[in-house]
């Protein structure tokens, strides 16, 4: 097969997946096949990157286009449905392909005997559609529509469980506020088409560094607004409220949407279009100060978060603010690497959680846990060893991909890089305590568990184990639950090591060459980071495995902090009162304006015909002696004014 | 006859030949405006259309001029064929809801 057909076909079969997907769940023998259908688009889609990679679509020269069809032509507007295959495109389609599938096999085993298997898996199969387009445009526009294709699956799937009200209400919310990151995108597009005269992402590229100097304002606006898109998209400060409620959808969509793939398109898209960025560098200080701030306040809430996807959820925020703080400092290679380390261990993370809840029926209160190792021995090292990779414990894939950011923040060496670097390793502290502080509440200890509210379906696990155990946590079952963690957890482990050098080559286009002095940062940047996670693990350790008690008095001594803590820092709240609020009683004024004034009106003017009728209606009663009377009468007046009329004349 | 041959009329027997005409043609009306009964609305036209007739014949008389009285033949002819037309009409109104009442058709109504 030729590149052309094979870069063509990887979004495209996923597509088709989702509609087989939604026919068989309307088809009752069929509904719980749906998940391999879903699985098995996927997984081509799998096999065509690698082809199209293995085919040297890795190697820095590759760069090809492929038309698929015209799509929008209007004038010099040219928005063909063509997709631009580049080493960046080839990486950022292994993650989504390669961790969708993985991620999808593993929620044909979650979502065993739901009732709507059919819906969720085409939505799954729609959005692995949707991001492979979005990662492929070859212009803005198809970006843009990989961009809110993506926002709608999320929304499809954040609302899956729509009996719930939260849940509900968590899709409306990450829909409006990606909405308003959206707006920001939309701009953008119409001001590169403004100062560029074309949406074709390699032309800009190739444009935007002359213009650094000469660009005017209307240029320096273009990495602002799509700065915002990605804040949006990508849960930045200070557009990250929607991700933590988000986790309200089933957990592989935690995993694969909202950990591993979607919310790294905000860090992709600029990385895409880095040129524009790096053309204005006040842009750049905005995206690192504000990716910074963003992993710092979300670790400080996942410190006293007790829900365990929760913890996830504000840590996918934090290091998503890592990306943003390595773009920021002017290197999106490392970025990227981080992005792809992070979907191997967060997706990872997120599925070992969701088989915990799995277990104990949709529990997902840490304190209603403890010594969970002991049910599931599997779960339990396989969630340490994402926890790992996470806290960037030496030579796990979390500890290169950080320490990367971490050195490229550090190489910039003005006063502003240094209080980044110290604001990052705090956080990089923190995410190290916090994330063991989850492991240790939930799997040491002594056992104790409270089973949730959520019952297992009908033909979920349980008929496997029969209903002696219905009532005990389990052990997932290796095929197809546990199989894919464990790639997943090899990734985890490994992938820092293995990917550290082609993605840097692929983002870049060229091999990174260290100087002696940049080697030597690299170097002390490892040594610390890596004592800090270590002591992040430690201090953990202290406080939730071996001295309980320790913990329950430091935070009370501290109690005001906690409180702040645990209340998220009021982020809703403020939101709710300063923006929200005020939305809200703007829409009721206009609501009362709009009944009375512009309805009023419209109901007057449409009255005046029913007047008329109603006037008119006494005429209309079909009796023929009426009509007899009144045609009498008209002949009557037409001869009076006719013999009028020559009666005058006569005269 | 030729209107040499032809009796001129006084003015005083056309006023008297007109009130008749008149009369007839107002009796109809009240008729037709009164009565709810198929045949007898019919029958109110027909008299309306009989005192139209008289008055045409006086005036042909009074001025001695044929061409009133063969238009009056014409419309009499018209009116025959034009009364079977209609009474076989209200036969078939009146099998379809077996009365003869003229409100019983107003599907019209407003």
């Amino acid at each position: 097969m030729n590149k052309t057909l094979l870069a063509a076909l990887i979004p495209w079969v996923p597509a088709l997946g989702a509609l087989v997907c939604a026919w068989m769940g309307t088809r009752q023998t069929l509904r719980k096949f749906s998940g391999w259908a879903c699985v098995a688009s996927v997984l081509a889609s799998f096999v065509f990157t690698c082809a199209l990679a293995g085919n040297g679509g890795l190697k820095e020269e590759t760069k090809f286009t492929v038309e698929v069809f015209d799509w929008i032509s209007v004038g010099g507007l040219q928005g063909g449905m063509s997709y631009l295959i580049d080493p960046l495109a080839c990486v950022m389609l292994l993650v989504v392909t390669g961790i969708g599938s993985l991620i999808a096999i593993y929620a044909v085993g979650y979502m065993k005997g739901d009732k709507h298997i059919g819906r969720f898996f085409a939505a799954v199969a729609l959005f692995i559609f949707a991001m492979t387009t979005l990662v492929m445009a070859k212009n803005l526009l198809v970006l843009f529509l990989g961009w809110e294709g993506v926002g709608f699956c999320s929304y499809l799937l954040i609302g899956y469980y729509y009996g719930k009200d939260s849940a509900v209400a968590a899709g409306k919310k990450a829909f409006i506020v990606n909405r308003i990151g959206d707006l920001g995108f939309l701009i953008g597009i119409f001001l590169c088409w403004t100062v560029f005269g074309t949406i074709d992402i390699p032309e800009i590229v190739k444009q935007a560094p002359a213009l650094a100097l000469t660009g005017g304002i209307l240029f320096t606006l273009i990495p602002f607004c799509l700065m915002l898109a990605a804040f949006g998209k990508s849960a930045q400060l200070p557009l990250y409220v929607w991700l933590p409620d988000a986790m309200a959808g089933p957990t592989p969509v935690s995993a694969l949407v909202h950990a591993a793939t979607m919310v790294t398109s905000g860090v992709y898209l600029i990385a895409r279009l880095f040129p524009v960025f790096e053309a204005v560098p006040a842009a750049l200080a905005v995206i690192a100060v504000v990716g910074c701030a963003t992993a710092l306040l979300a670790a400080t809430i996942a410190l006293c978060n007790n829900d365990l996807k929760g913890v996830f959820a504000y840590s996918t925020v934090s290091q998503l603010g890592y990306m943003f703080l390595g773009l920021g400092t002017g290197h999106p290679e490392a970025s990227v690497f981080h992005l792809v380390t992070h979907a191997f261990f967060k997706a990872l993370l997120f599925l070992t959680a969701g088989s915990v809840m799995h277990a104990l029926a949709g529990q997902l209160d840490i304190r209603k846990m403890g010594g969970m190792g002991r049910h599931m021995p599997v779960t339990k090292w396989l969630m340490f060893l994402g926890c790992l990779a996470l806290a960037g414990f030496p030579f796990t894939s979390g500890f290169f991909s950080k320490d990367a950011i971490l050195a490229g923040v550090l190489e910039g060496g003005t006063p502003l890089h240094k209080a980044l670097f110290a604001v990052a390793l705090l956080t990089a502290f923190l995410t190290a305590f916090y994330t063991f502080r989850l492991w240790f509440t939930v799997f040491s200890g002594e056992t104790k568990f409270e089973m949730g509210d959520e019952h297992h379906a009908e033909e979920g696990h349980d008929a496997h184990h029969g209903d002696a155990h219905a009532h005990e946590p389990h052990e997932m079952p290796w095929w197809p639950m546990n199989l894919p963690l464990v790639l997943l957890a090899v990734g985890a482990l490994a992938a820092g090591m293995i990917f550290s050098g082609p993605i840097t080559t692929a983002v870049l286009g060229h091999a990174e060459h260290l100087t002696e002095e940049a080697h030597h940062t690299h170097q002390t940047v490892m040594f610390i980071s890596g004592a800090v996670a270590l002591a992040g693990i430690a201090a953990a350790f202290v406080t939730h495995a071996w001295k309980r008690d320790l913990s329950v008095k430091i935070a009370a001594a501290f109690a005001p902090a906690v409180r702040v803590l645990e209340g998220k820092w009021f982020v809703d709240e403020l939101y709710d009162f300063a923006i929200v609020k005020p939305l809200w009683l703007l829409g009721q004024i206009l609501f009362v304006l709009d009944t009375v004034l512009i309805d009023g009106l419209v109901r007057a003017v449409a009255a005046i015909p029913g007047l008329i009728g109603r006037l008119n209606r006494e005429g209309q009663g079909g009796r023929m002696q009426g009509h007899a009377l009144a045609m009498l009468t008209g002949l009557a007046l037409v001869a009076v004014f006719l013999l009028y009329a020559l009666h005058a004349q006569a005269r | 006859m030729t209107p040499e041959t032809m009796s001129s009329m006084s003015q005083t027997a056309l006023a008297h030949y007109l009130a008749i005409g008149a009369i007839l043609f107002v009796l109809g009306l009240i008729g037709f405006v009164t009565r709810r009964n198929l045949i007898l609305m019919f029958l109110c036209t027909e008299m309306m259309f009989q005192g139209i007739a008289v008055t045409m014949i006086a005036f042909a008389r009074y001025h001695g001029n044929l061409a009133g009285q063969a238009f009056v033949i014409f419309i009499l002819t018209v009116a025959a064929c034009e009364a079977a037309l209609a009474l076989g009409l209200v036969v078939l109104l009146f099998r379809r809801r077996r009365t003869l009442n003229a409100d019983a058709w107003n599907e019209m109504k407003g």
